[in-house]
């Protein structure tokens, strides 16, 4: 079965998903996610799905999963570069995916990361 | 072929002109345009070869399918002018004064025969004027259809504000295509310009009901969900009040009263400050 490989950039983990999510696929990626940012103590997670073209619910239930997973390890999870086909198939699907946070791309989704660091940072 | 056949066609060719004439005048008073009388001619050529056909009655046949061919270039062509369906089922409806005026002399002393003669042309011209009516309409369907589409392009422009910034001004009714096609065109202006905050402007919406307001709340769904802000702004006082007793939750909505405001907004979002030179 194909792993999708989970790479580590400073305190941050990317996720770059290059082809078309099988159920088995996506339930192995939360696996290995959950498992590398507890091994890691990452903060934040960035999936770039800009490379996706067709989603079905099963995939963006766990994104939110993959999302809420990562709020309890305490790693803010961004969802980033998702197509407009995808956005229109997943609000019609009706999954509006309220507790995910999202980017247009890579950079700016490392950009909000960074800047959730800094304002953890002046609140401790 | 019937016998009432070729006395048609006797009559026919030896009267051309003058049936042709009579029609014309009947149709179109004194002073037919060239147009028109070519239009008689070739639609008068058509019902001949129906007639010399084996059964004029069989309306599937290939020669009547070249008369009603012959019908809808005259249906379209009168349509563009602006004639109305009335005046072009006139037209063919013409034609029956004219045959008849010229059947009277020929079999005027036999009228079983003209009796069966102007029964089988009158249903025969009653069948083209028909099918002029419909023709018409077709073609008059055809223009709304293309107009609905024309102005459908027309009223969703995507336009740019600022660097990073995209407006969308909704203007008429919003219905479920509409709105389709701006969150396409929004989504994807989106991806193109790297576009983090998008405004949809909705002055020029008349009503917003539950289904409109779903529409609304689909489109800032998918904008969130592709990493950018969605403002909504020009929401009128009237709007605001049905809103609020339909009892449509807008409250995940930034909204701001007027396109000036979401603009300050966004810009205040990316960082801009203003200051006036005095």
């Amino acid at each position: 079965m194909y792993r999708i490989p989970i790479l580590q950039m400073g305190r941050s983990l990317l996720v770059t998903i290059q082809v078309d999510l099988e159920d088995q696929t996506a339930m192995a990626l939360q696996e290995d996610l959950c498992e590398k940012i507890a091994r890691t103590g990452a903060n934040g997670v960035l999936i770039d799905i800009s490379a996706l073209e067709i989603v079905d619910s099963f995939v963006g239930r766990m994104l939110s999963a993959i999302s809420s997973i990562g709020r309890i390890l305490d790693a803010q999870t961004v969802v980033v570069g998702m197509q407009p086909a995808v956005a229109i198939t997943l609000v019609e699907l009706g999954l509006s995916m309220d507790g995910v946070k999202t980017a247009l791309n890579v950079r700016r989704g490392l950009a909000l990361l960074e800047a959730a660091e800094e304002g953890a940072g002046r609140v401790d | 072929m019937p016998p009432s056949s070729t006395i048609l066609l006797d009559v026919l060719s030896e009267a051309r002109t003058q049936i042709l004439d009579n029609w014309l005048s009947e149709a179109e008073g004194q002073n037919p345009s060239e147009s028109q009388r070519e239009h008689a001619r070739e639609l008068l050529q058509a019902f001949g070869a129906v007639l010399r056909s084996g059964d004029p009655a069989d309306q599937r046949s290939p020669e009547w399918a070249a008369v009603k061919k012959q019908l809808e270039a005259i249906s379209a062509s009168r349509a563009a002018q602006g004639s109305t369906s009335g005046e072009t089922s006139a037209f063919v409806l013409a034609l029956k004064s004219a045959l008849f005026g010229a059947l009277t002399p020929k079999v005027g002393g036999d009228p079983a025969v003209l009796l069966e003669l102007v029964t089988s042309l009158t249903a025969q011209v009653d069948a083209m004027a028909q099918w002029t009516a419909d023709a018409y309409q077709r073609s008059r369907e055809d223009i709304i259809t293309r107009q609905q589409h024309e102005l459908l392009e027309l009223s969703t422009p995507v336009v740019k504000l600022w660097d990073g910034v995209l407006a969308a001004p909704m203007i008429g009714t919003l219905d479920s295509s509409r709105t389709q096609l701006v969150m396409e065109a929004l989504l994807q202006r989106i991806v193109e310009t790297e576009a983090s905050i998008a405004i949809i402007d909705i002055t020029g919406v008349p009503t917003v009901d539950t289904l409109v307001a779903q529409h609304l709340l689909k489109t800032v769904t998918a904008i969130r969900l592709m990493g950018a802000d969605c403002i909504i702004s020009g929401i009128r006082p009237q709007i605001a009040q049905t809103i609020v007793h339909l009892g449509i939750d807008l409250q995940s909505v930034t909204s701001k009263a007027t396109l000036a405001d979401a603009l300050g907004l966004a810009m205040k979002r990316l960082g801009y400050t203003f200051r006036k030179d005095s």
